[in-house]
């Protein structure tokens, strides 16, 4: 591929779990492109398929895990192709993820240090004294006081937020092109949060470092992002920049997305949930994967999938109303 | 028509640190003070670490204050009399996972405190009961013989309600119950804590990080600082014009769901580090990272005083 910019391109990717109940279609053909220094969010209801489309990208899937079909192409090769070995340089050198849950993801046993360094030396070129010497400069950059001490300490010893901040410096101590973080900052209060928003847009900045970002936070989403993905039942229901996806919606499942945030002008008023429940992956419905929950369904919602229709050409969706729409419009011209 | 359901007056929570040879105190709620109304819901937000889920646990005595007093309903709570009031006060806490036993069915779950404080006199008043709640919350019937790990997030979180519901308390604190929620399932579960205040009375001290969702539920925020109260105010007034610098930069901290207003904000980033809560700052609390700080910062710690409209800040500057 030509294209200097392009880091990723991620092609009808579908990744499935096989369970004893079935197979779980975690996601459904999946695409996004992204460029060198963007920022691209992905949003999506528990269970959407966020983490499972982040791990695909890393290739560390459970091993019920299987990706069904589709390509993945870092800088024009198609990933899914490589060997382990090369894989393996891939992750942390290339891309590295920030993992949801920092409890499970640095190893008890090792300090702080420890392991900081050793992801330091293996995915940089540093060397000796410069390994702890950024250890500590990254340490020191997302928030965390006395790094000289903390890293003799131990994961136990740290707060649960001060471990998602380690987690944090790991990844970005390699400077690595691509940025996977899922749910970076969950569990930090908005103070840290800020902070360490700032540094991620810091790094993209100055080394042009792409970032996907995964939350259910759309405070966060509207100011980091560049582009927003917006996941249902494993599957794109629509894409767009962030002025179209917050001042435009035209997928219902985002609207109501939407709708159910607390602001202050509607404080006084009551919230407005999604109604229904989320749809069950073992067993995905024939047509759109929303319409159980939709006030606007169709008959041909149930029947058919539908594709995704150009808005313009920053947005586009996949419902069936934007078709009607469209057509009501077009026979109202004629 | 409300009335005062619970006073806290200089409530004070010291642990006891071990250090070398020395102990030392660490002081996670230091001279806390407010009121909550029968049916009022009071927010409690600050940085993590501030003593916000101490001031729950301290006012339910699960600790033993160090120092202070708390008064429900015109009684002062002491551990003598705590086992009987204890049903009336509640804890929601911030984990639907690990707060829940995974061996038991749902109807024994909320069945439990009726058990403990023997709430029943048949097995089909139980079972009567423990329906009504689940039907309180949301949840049909056929849930009852299911286990906790077959429910999503939030219908867990509606099953720990359940629970604390269960024994008709006036008083609930909700310790980041919402916060592991997805936004449009958040929306169900904070639209069920208001309609149960509506139909029950209950009040509610409601800790959250997330600002927005806390201004929503809440008509009176109070903001914490390294154990202190910094400032308290009707929860509008509080977001549209904060007084205390330290809720100034917290505010401008929060991540606004609106690309243009997110554009154009100005955070206001706090210089240094959250002191540490074993070695306090004299005078206030705040100094060490305030803008406006000045020697009398230092040498003297502000209270909270009336600045009109129930609006109270402790700040000597400001
Ligand atoms: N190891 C697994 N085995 C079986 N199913 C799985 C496994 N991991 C994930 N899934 C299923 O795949 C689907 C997508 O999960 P994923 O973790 O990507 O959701 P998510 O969008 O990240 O949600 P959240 O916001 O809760 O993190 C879910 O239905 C989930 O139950
Ligand atoms: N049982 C305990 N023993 C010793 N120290 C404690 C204990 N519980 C809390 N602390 C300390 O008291 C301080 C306040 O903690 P607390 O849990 O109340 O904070 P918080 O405001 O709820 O924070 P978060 O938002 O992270 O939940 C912290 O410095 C904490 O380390
Ligand atoms: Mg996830
Ligand atoms: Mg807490």
């Amino acid at each position: 591929m030509a294209d200097e910019q392009r880091l990723l391109s991620v092609q009808h990717l579908c990744t499935s779990f096989f369970t004893d109940n079935g197979e779980v279609h975690a996601v459904n053909d999946v695409s996004f492109d992204l460029d060198k220094g963007k920022i691209l969010g992905i949003v999506g209801e528990s269970g959407s398929g966020k983490s499972v489309t982040a791990y695909t990208v890393m290739q560390i899937l459970a091993d019920t895990a299987k990706v069904r079909s589709g390509h993945i192409f870092f800088r024009g090769e198609d990933l899914l192709t490589w060997p382990e070995r090369k894989m393996r340089a891939f992750r942390g050198k290339r891309c590295s993820i920030i993992f949801q849950d920092p409890m499970t993801s640095l190893n008890p046993v090792f300090t702080i240090g420890y392991q900081l360094c050793e992801a330091i030396r293996l995915h940089t070129d540093r060397k000796g004294d410069e390994v702890k010497a950024r250890a500590i400069e990254m340490l020191r950059l997302v928030g965390i006081n006395d790094p000289d001490k903390r890293l003799k300490q131990y994961p136990f010893e740290h707060s649960g937020g001060m471990r998602q901040r380690v987690m944090i410096a790991m990844a970005l101590a390699c400077e690595p092109d691509i940025l996977i973080a899922d749910e970076p900052t969950t569990a930090l209060d908005v103070t840290i949060q800020a902070q360490i928003l700032e540094l991620m847009q810091d790094l993209q900045k100055q080394l042009g470092m792409a970032i996907i970002l995964v939350t259910h936070d759309l405070g966060v989403i509207a100011e980091m992002c560049d582009e927003i993905i917006v996941l249902y039942g494993g599957r794109v229901c629509e894409r767009g920049t962030a002025d179209e996806i917050f001042y435009n919606p035209c997928h219902e499942y985002t609207k109501g997305l939407l709708r159910s945030i607390p602001s202050v002008s509607t404080m006084y008023e009551r919230l407005v949930p999604i109604s229904g429940t989320p749809i069950n992956m073992l067993n995905l419905p024939k047509g759109c994967a929303f319409c159980t929950r939709c006030d606007e369904a169709m008959q041909i919602c149930i029947e058919s999938v539908p594709d995704e229709l150009v808005i313009n050409e920053n947005h586009k969706a996949a419902c069936w109303c934007n078709v009607r729409d469209r057509k009501a419009k077009e026979a109202s011209a004629e | 028509m409300s009335e005062e359901l619970l006073r806290v007056e200089h409530l004070k929570q010291y642990f006891p640190i071990r250090s070398g040879f020395k102990t030392l105190q660490l002081k996670a709620v230091d001279d806390v003070s407010f009121t909550i109304n029968a049916g009022e819901t009071l927010g409690l937000v600050g940085e993590s670490g501030c003593g916000k889920t101490t001031v729950g646990r301290s006012v339910l005595r699960l600790y033993k204050p160090t120092g202070g007093k708390v008064i429900f309903d015109g009684t002062e709570v002491t551990d003598r009399n705590i086992k009987g009031m204890r049903r009336r006060m509640q804890m929601v806490f911030q984990d639907p996972y690990s707060s829940l036993d995974p061996r038991m069915k749902v109807e024994n779950i909320i069945g439990e405190p009726l058990d403990v404080h023997g709430l029943y006199s048949s097995k089909e008043e139980r079972r009567e009961k423990v329906l009504k709640l689940m039907e309180l919350v949301g949840l049909n019937a056929e849930h009852a013989t299911r286990y906790v790990h077959e429910f999503s997030g939030g219908q867990r979180q509606r099953i720990g309600i359940a629970r604390a519901l269960a024994v008709d308390p006036s008083f609930i604190v909700c310790d980041e119950a919402v916060s592991a929620l997805d936004v449009s399932i958040q929306a169900q579960v904070i639209n069920m804590f208001e309609d149960l205040q509506k139909q029950l009375g209950v009040a509610y001290l409601f800790i959250a990080h997330d600002l927005l969702v806390v201004q929503h539920i809440s008509k009176r925020i109070a903001v914490m600082y390294l154990g202190h109260i910094v400032e308290v105010a009707d929860s509008y007034e509080l977001m549209s014009s904060p007084i205390h610098p330290y809720t100034e930069s917290l505010l401008s901290a929060v991540p606004i769901p609106d690309p243009k207003t997110a554009r154009n904000m100005k955070r206001i980033v706090l210089e240094g580090d959250v002191p540490s809560p074993l070695k306090m700052p004299s005078g206030c609390p705040f100094r060490t990272r305030c803008r406006y700080c000045t020697e009398r910062c230092a040498a003297e710690t502000p209270e909270l005083t009336d600045r009109g409209n129930g609006h109270f800040c402790a700040c000597w500057e400001k």
